[in-house]
């Protein structure tokens, strides 16, 4: 009883002496009078390290302005919604082919210019990387870390088979049988090792059909899923199932392990080709170091190409991170400020030597070559330069025409349908939904325009006030007259103008 | 007239934090949602009216069909086997042997498991190249089995996932073996001392006494099934194999905040509801019949 009597206040002690505690030890630091831009990024581990390095140089350069990053995962969902709600970062570190699905919403604020402002200009990029941020002729979006891929592929596996390591395939139908020569089968009918796979890593699985010359998109109002070069590369991609089974090959990937592991197909010397991107190094130096210690056992070169299409040479795909302010952020110039260190050659090279990757500018310092240990990087920035460099198409329909050639992939590999049957279906589905949103998007436009003639107040207002020191509104290009309306008086409750075009565009 | 008003105030207040809670966190987003159904919305935009042309739209999409499609496959099969295994496993855990609870625990585990673990885990079972189920099949059929790639092939994926939930019953069994105890001890000696076998003990006082619980479940196994997210979306977000485990609530799921399309998402939102009403109304018309409750 003595003891019970005890315990409660003891232990009611205990706890508020904790929760005090612990409040102390939460408590913000005492406010400096900086102004804080708040940064989420998506990156982790030493991706991650690279970024806090530039944010950390960026804090000490100056001391008017303190970057706090934030990690955030699945960041391009958490964006949306942080904008929705009204309460979104300064600056988010978005992947490049969310830019046209936020830009056509106005969820991002035009770079414009900021960039005229401050002497930031396509010449000095790698034309792609700057291209990416760009929707319907407005910037808005500016790269921080490049991407481009190329063919990489297992030396030894190359000696095994009888195959010259130093000569990877240039052309498809070389592809092809080198690839036979380099596949095992086990006892038990099951493939031990692949020479290649179309299905692997399965990242591209939309875009076989541009390493063939086709195309997604004509770039304006086509659909273009099933043309003459698409049929013909997902045929090649039905060959393999053709030749090798497609359960086969389906249960063979199926025990490959995760891609961030060293059971990873290509690294643990199952699968000798990949269509892989620049990362890959990374993973290499990670996962199977003994890959590229003592003796480099892997190489990197151009994707091989239709023997008969000699100028498609040199094909990869592009991608990039990059950094967008969201509608509504707090701080945007001094958000701005920050988007213009990373533009810098020094922020630019201190960001992409972390990453081991190559720039995003065509500027580069020696040191930046001599220091980056990928020692492919200067490959991978030339495709990136060259003619055949292929990108997602930048339509607000992109994610859901991803999802649909990646399921048509799925049903080609399968032999449930024929490539033809699949990308028909494809295009049937696909082209009312373009012409829908596109309709809306010419009505949205027209509305705007007539907004914009009848408020030239607010051109003025935003005219006499330059770039970098206006509020929060920002730029007002004169494609993009909405840019300075929102929350638009338009779209605020749903205008009935645009409520009846919109019908129109549905119907 | 004052005590009252006041008494009126004072329970208002008492019952004020749930009365708020529901209406901004259920009441005003289901409304919310009746109306962005008929909008064009896309969360970062403001709504516009569209009419019913979410609603037409979907009429002709031929995902939204394969995906209900889908679904009702699953519901139709997951439902009633997962019904037979769980009560064949409380029929079996009522048994009078010894360390019962023990045997109870071990089927009850698996509804404990998170639905990530679960789907992870299962995904290595599942596993076409070495995973332990085929490899099991193998050996008990002296290798005259060749297992298939359970989630790597079309015929199969949907198979996959049912033997999943068959698996996780846990829960329903629990109820069912809660039910079962209920059985009124005199039902069962009046059928013995009238020669009943065991079956027809079964057939004739078990079953019908459990019928209310059977319902039950099956009603909760029909909302369950046709909202099938968590696993499939963990195994593959995309449905993979060709979209043939792409259910009804990954579709939505990507329509609301991948395609940035939530009218759309809405509207099959309340098309599901519709669906779920109807099927449920159909379930309790046609048990009407066979479901015998304790007082009458």
């Amino acid at each position: 009883m003595r003891i019970s009597n005890l315990t409660a206040p003891v232990l009611a002690a205990g706890i508020l002496a904790a929760f005090y505690y612990s409040e102390k030890v939460v408590q913000p630091k005492p406010r400096d009078d900086k102004i804080h831009v708040v940064y989420w990024e998506k990156w982790t581990s030493f991706e991650g390290d690279a970024i806090r390095a530039v944010v950390d140089a960026y804090n000490a350069s100056q001391n008017r302005i303190h970057v706090d990053l934030l990690t955030v995962s699945g960041i391009e969902n958490k964006t949306l919604l942080a904008i929705a709600g009204g309460t979104p970062p300064d600056v988010a570190g978005l992947y490049g082919p969310n830019v046209a699905q936020y830009a056509e919403d106005r969820a991002v604020v035009p770079l414009d210019d900021y960039c005229r402002a401050n002497n930031i200009k396509r010449d000095d990029y790698i034309p792609v990387y700057w291209d990416m941020g760009t929707y319907r002729g407005i910037q808005y979006a500016l790269p921080t870390v490049p991407a481009s891929t190329a063919l990489h592929y297992n030396k030894a596996m190359f000696r095994a088979a009888g195959l010259n390591p130093e000569s990877p395939p240039t052309t498809i139908e070389e592809l092809n049988a080198e690839a036979e020569k380099m596949t095992e089968k086990g006892p038990d009918g099951k493939y031990l090792k692949m020479g290649f796979m179309p299905a692997e890593p399965g990242w591209w699985n939309w875009g076989w059909g541009c390493i063939f010359g086709g195309a997604l998109w004509d770039g304006r109002s086509r659909i273009t899923a099933n043309s003459p070069e698409n049929v013909r590369a997902y045929e090649w991609v039905q060959s393999w199932s053709k030749r090798y089974g497609a359960t086969s090959l389906n249960s063979f990937k199926s025990g490959l392990g995760n891609f961030s592991s060293p059971q990873n197909g290509f690294l643990d010397g199952h699968v000798a080709m990949e269509l892989q991107g620049v990362w890959m190094y990374n993973f290499i130096d990670k996962y199977a170091p003994k890959m590229e210690k003592p003796v480099r056992e892997w190489g990197a070169s151009p994707f091989p190409h239709p023997a008969d299409r000699p100028d498609l040479a040199d094909t990869t795909f592009a991608d990039e991170d990059c950094l967008v302010i969201p509608r509504g952020a707090a701080h945007p110039n001094e958000a701005f400020e920050f988007i213009k260190y990373v533009q810098s050659q020094k922020g630019m090279e201190l960001l992409c030597l972390g990453q081991r990757k190559h720039s995003c500018l065509k500027k580069v310092s020696p040191e930046f070559w001599k220091n980056n240990p990928n020692p492919y990087v200067h490959l991978f920035a030339d495709l990136a330069s060259g003619k055949n460099v292929i990108v997602p198409p930048k339509i607000g329909l992109w994610p859901e025409l991803h999802d649909a050639m990646t399921n048509a992939f799925d049903e080609i590999a399968l032999e449930k349908k024929t490539p033809r049957e699949a990308l028909d279906a494809v295009q049937t589905a696909m082209q009312p939904k373009l012409d829908a949103l596109l309709e809306i998007q010419r009505l949205r436009d027209r509305q705007e325009h007539r907004t914009a003639d009848s408020s030239p107040q607010r051109h003025k207002d935003t005219k006499k006030s330059s770039p970098g020191t206006a509020g929060s509104r920002t730029s007002a290009h004169p494609r993009d007259p909405v840019a300075l309306v929102t929350p638009s008086p338009v779209f605020g409750r749903g205008g009935r103008g645009v409520r009846a075009l919109r019908l129109r565009a549905y119907a | 007239m004052k005590a009252f008003s006041r008494e009126r105030w004072t329970a208002l207040a008492f019952i004020a934090p749930w009365i708020i809670g529901f209406s901004v966190f259920l009441a005003y987003p289901l409304l919310a949602s009746i109306y962005y159904s008929f909008c064009d919305y896309s969360v970062l935009r403001p709504p516009v009216l569209i009419g019913v042309a979410n609603y037409r739209g979907l009429l002709v999409d031929s995902v939204f069909w394969q995906s209900l499609g889908n679904t009702l496959w699953y519901a139709a099969f997951a439902i009633p086997i997962s019904t037979v295994v769980a009560i064949t496993l409380a029929l079996l855990l009522n048994t009078k042997v010894r360390g019962m609870t023990l045997y109870r625990t071990i089927f009850f585990i698996p509804s404990l498991l998170p639905m990530v673990a679960l789907a992870v885990l299962w995904q290595w079972i599942f596993n076409g190249q070495q995973g332990v189920l085929n490899d099991i099949l193998k050996k008990i059929s002296f290798g005259f089995i060749k297992g298939p790639d359970w989630l790597g092939a079309t015929e199969w994926s949907k198979w996959a996932l049912v033997i999943l939930a068959a698996w996780s019953v846990g829960n329903a069994m629990v109820i069912y073996l809660a039910g079962l105890q209920d059985v009124p001890r005199q039902l069962y000696e009046a059928a013995e001392l009238d020669g009943a076998t065991w079956w027809q003990k079964t057939r004739n006082v078990t079953l019908p006494m459990l019928s209310p619980v059977i319902l039950f479940n099956v009603i909760m196994g029909i909302i369950g099934s046709l909202q099938v997210f968590t696993v499939p979306y963990v195994i593959s977000p995309a449905g993979s194999p060709a979209r043939s485990i792409y259910f009804y609530s990954m579709y939505l799921f990507d329509n609301a905040f991948i395609y940035h399309k939530m009218g759309y998402a809405c509207a099959m939102g309340w098309i599901m509801f519709v669906l779920i009403l109807i099927l449920t109304m159909t379930a309790l018309k046609l048990s009407e019949r066979h479901v015998h409750y304790g007082g009458s």
